[in-house]
């Protein structure tokens, strides 16, 4: 019989902090990483009491068993993650491979863009379609030369890589959708664009490649709870239809997304998620001056809700 | 055995059971109804007139054996009347609450045609709830038969088949996407109405038979119902994933914030715990002038939840009459007690906006009732110029469900039109060795169908299985494939039939 949860379910076996609010997780599962495609995302829960949360699959490897997840800490719960997921620890939960995997269809050139957190998801599809035997072009921007990771693996995986920072500090000087230009403008032959970040990025990516007709594909992430198609929560707008981003997604036509429409609903539990951070810290702040050893990335700060990409800026 | 009883001989009134104040318990999720007592159990149980024709076995969908179980309670034999449920179905204190008595049982109670029915699910709950309470389980000593099934989804219809299953000697495993068990009766059905330790208890009772619970796994992306068979070595599966997938309004302003679907509500309260945010991490939406679309059970249970999160008013739109409302009566009866405003005969027509995305009202339009329709009830119809608008900021829709598209998606399965899971008459699928039952097949039912389904579904993988006990008629395996020209004796995976 194939044990389904691994004699250490969830554990967390790998831990990489990119930045002061970015990290990645490597969580053993190994008939999860034996099923996960490129572009599905899981559903995780800290602890008992936490909240469940989507997040896209960064990384899978079948040899090692492990999935990995890339979090920003932006939310109580990223943040709260943050200071606990230490290797050694685990998961209260994890489901998944959870929505229809990308589809690596016959293109030839592929431009994979990726924005801020963005760029974590992006990278198992650029892999996919470099292994399909396309041209794939990595586009990746973050806000700061700083913030940037995962650089050397786009370089292994992609024919070309560009990377936007917003002030220029490292690659161009510019927006991922300034990336998608120059891309375009050197190469005729592209077949498809597929994009992940805050929904701000993908709709200046969309109207980017609108007017020349390339196909361009967005991975969304709405609000869910169940991520089975149970609740509905996660429900985005495609043309004239109401399509679920868990079962009938992640990806959709980006031509064809509502983006304010999912801008607006991403926005649906802001006030609640504000308390829960001010809460949050406070009680951090408490447990600091009670002399224990709190590491600086999880100084409180007012972050933005509900932006999970938020190391990258708009278009 | 006592004196014959009469229709003039049993106490005419039906003995009522104890209920928390209305005023009261909409600022607590405490369980409404309180339960009968020792002595007002013995006295319903005078009600029963042991009548010759039994209808109410007949009328209940897993035909649990009403009267012995009620004669039991007459003669203070607790414990057999709870062996006596227990033979048909696990789940007393869970039916006892949630099952539609009244269009079952207690619908066709030969006392019902002349004073009100034998309380019939009271007395089911008050047998459950002892055995809860006094710990009983019935653990035969079971052969081990060295088959392994597979159950998808640990709602009441997985429940059933696993259970009958486990006591038929079969290794079984149920796969749960949730990290809780219990499906519909954990994150759907509120604690004022089904405590969640109630279906624990009932989860651990399986437990006890053996069944093994498998959490956070999501069948049909972890692995395939397929590879149920090939790979994880399962000599059946059953499937009973419910039906998961809430249909919208389709009207103008239908994803503004502040709009949601009951399944999403009832989840975050029931499952989540969210009503305790912040001390829980899910967050709630918060309405303090709450419409709810719909008249069903699920709907009653939103508008209830609403009302128990601090709304001011609640209200409950529904296009057509009381008559029509397929509501369990007490449902509708309790969140009427409660003051939830009742507008029958009225459909949605638009959700307002407030200009910065959330909810600021509804339009409405009467409607009037005409010819019957395809369900046979009366269709309704708008009343021209009568559309009216008023305030509210949280739409909850509970207008039912459609299709869950996962095992579709990812299966061979072969699904009728509508996208349930297609099956003969035995609950077979199109693959072999694969069942499925509960709402994936039926579309939205209830609590006790389910399991009926759950429990038919065991009978036929035994049969399958070429178990004993095979119960009554139906074509064995064997005949049915056979037809197809292929060895059934091998129950390696295979399509079988296409019709």
């Amino acid at each position: 019989m194939v044990q389904v949860t691994a004699q250490d379910p969830y554990l967390i076996v790998g831990r990489d902090d990119f930045s002061a609010s970015t990290y990645a997780l490597t969580v053993r599962h190994p008939m999860m990483a034996k099923a996960a495609r490129p572009g599905q995302f899981v559903i995780v829960m800290s602890r008992e009491d936490g909240e469940r949360i989507p997040l896209t699959i960064a990384d899978f490897d079948r040899d090692q068993g492990t999935i990995t997840l890339v979090i920003q800490a932006v939310g109580k719960t990223t943040k709260e993650m943050q200071r606990n997921c230490v290797v050694g620890t685990r998961l209260y939960a994890l489901v998944g491979p959870m929505g229809i995997p990308s589809v690596l269809g016959e293109a030839k050139t592929v431009v994979c863009v990726g924005g801020g957190l963005g760029v974590a998801p992006i990278y198992p599809i650029a892999r996919g379609f470099k292994e399909k035997g396309a041209c794939v072009v990595g586009v990746i921007g973050f806000r700061t030369e700083s913030l940037a990771f995962w650089q050397d693996k786009f370089k292994a995986a992609c024919d070309e890589v560009i990377l936007c920072t917003d002030d220029g500090s490292a690659g161009i000087k510019g927006f991922v959708s300034d990336g998608i230009r120059r891309a375009i403008a050197s190469r005729r032959d592209i077949d498809e664009v597929m994009v992940i970040g805050p929904p701000a990025m993908m709709k200046a990516c969309s109207d980017v490649t609108r007017p020349h007709g390339i196909k361009t594909v967005v991975s969304l992430n709405p609000i869910m709870v169940d991520g089975t198609g149970m609740c509905g929560g996660c429900r985005v707008k495609i043309g004239d239809q109401v399509r679920f981003a868990c079962v009938d997604g992640p990806e959709f036509d980006a031509h064809k997304v509502d983006f304010d429409d999912l801008t607006t609903r991403l926005r649906r539990y802001a006030e609640q998620e504000r308390t829960a951070v001010r809460r949050w810290s406070e009680n951090c702040r408490m447990r600091e001056e009670t002399a224990l050893e709190l590491p600086p990335a999880v100084a409180a700060e007012v972050v933005e809700w509900p932006d999970p990409f938020d190391d990258a800026r708009g278009g | 055995m006592a004196k014959k009883r009469t229709i003039r001989s049993i106490p005419q009134e039906r003995t009522p059971m104890r209920e928390l104040d209305a005023k009261g318990r909409i600022a607590n999720f405490e369980e409404v109804n309180c339960g009968y007592t020792v002595a007002e159990a013995a006295r319903e149980s005078e009600r029963c007139l042991r009548c010759p024709e039994e209808p109410c076995v007949k009328g209940c969908p897993v035909n649990i054996d009403i009267p012995a179980f009620i004669e039991a309670i007459g003669n203070e034999d607790y414990r057999g009347a709870y062996d006596t449920i227990a033979a048909s179905n696990l789940l007393a204190a869970v039916c006892g609450r949630v099952c539609p008595q009244e269009n079952q049982c207690e619908g066709v109670c030969v006392v019902g045609e002349t004073l009100e029915p034998v309380a019939v699910g009271r007395l089911e709950r008050f047998v459950g709830d002892m055995a809860i309470a006094e710990r009983w389980s019935n653990l035969p000593y079971i052969e081990p038969n060295g088959f392994r099934v597979g159950v998808v989804g640990s709602g009441p219809a997985g429940m059933a088949c696993a259970a009958d299953l486990a006591k038929a000697g079969c290794d079984v495993t149920v796969y749960e996407a949730f990290h809780q068990a219990g499906g519909v009766l954990k994150y759907g059905i509120p604690d004022f109405r089904l405590p969640n330790s109630v279906v624990d208890a009932e989860i651990d009772n399986l437990r006890k038979l053996g069944v093994k619970f498998e959490c956070n796994t999501l069948v049909g992306r972890l692995f395939t119902v397929e590879q149920m068979v090939t790979e994880l070595g399962f000599d059946a599966v059953f499937v009973g994933t419910g039906a998961g997938y809430p249909a919208m309004l389709g009207i103008p302003g239908d994803s503004l914030n502040g709009v949601l679907s009951a399944n999403e509500l009832l989840t975050r309260c029931n499952l989540m715990r969210a009503k305790d945010f912040p001390n829980r991490d899910t967050p709630l939406p918060t309405g303090s002038r709450v419409a709810v679309i719909g008249a069903g059970n699920t709907a009653m249970d939103a508008m209830r939840v609403a009302l128990r999160l601090g709304a001011e008013k609640v209200h409950c739109i529904y296009r057509r009459s009381r008559t029509e409302c397929p509501a369990r009566a007490e449902e509708v009866h309790h969140a009427e007690e409660e003051g939830i405003a009742f507008h029958w005969l009225t459909n949605p027509v638009a959700v307002l906006d407030d200009g910065k995305g959330n909810v600021r009202g509804m339009r409405c339009v009467r409607m009037e009732l005409g010819e019957p329709d395809s369900s046979g009830r009366r269709r309704p119809i708008p009343v021209a110029g009568s559309e009216f608008e008023f305030e509210a900021d949280l739409i909850v829709f509970a207008i039912g469900t459609n299709a869950n598209p996962i095992i579709g998606q990812t299966s061979g399965l072969k699904l009728d039109k509508r996208g349930y899971i297609a099956t003969d008459d035995d609950l077979a699928t199109s693959l072999a060795g694969v069942y499925a039952g509960g709402d994936i097949v039926t579309g939205a039912a209830t609590v006790i169908e389910a399991m009926g389904a759950g429990r038919k579904a065991a009978r036929s993988i035994k049969r399958y299985l070429r178990l004993r006990d095979l119960g009554p008629t139906a074509p064995a395996a064997e005949t049915r494939d056979s037809l197809f020209g292929i060895d059934a004796g091998e129950r390696s995976f295979r399509r079988v039939r296409t019709a």
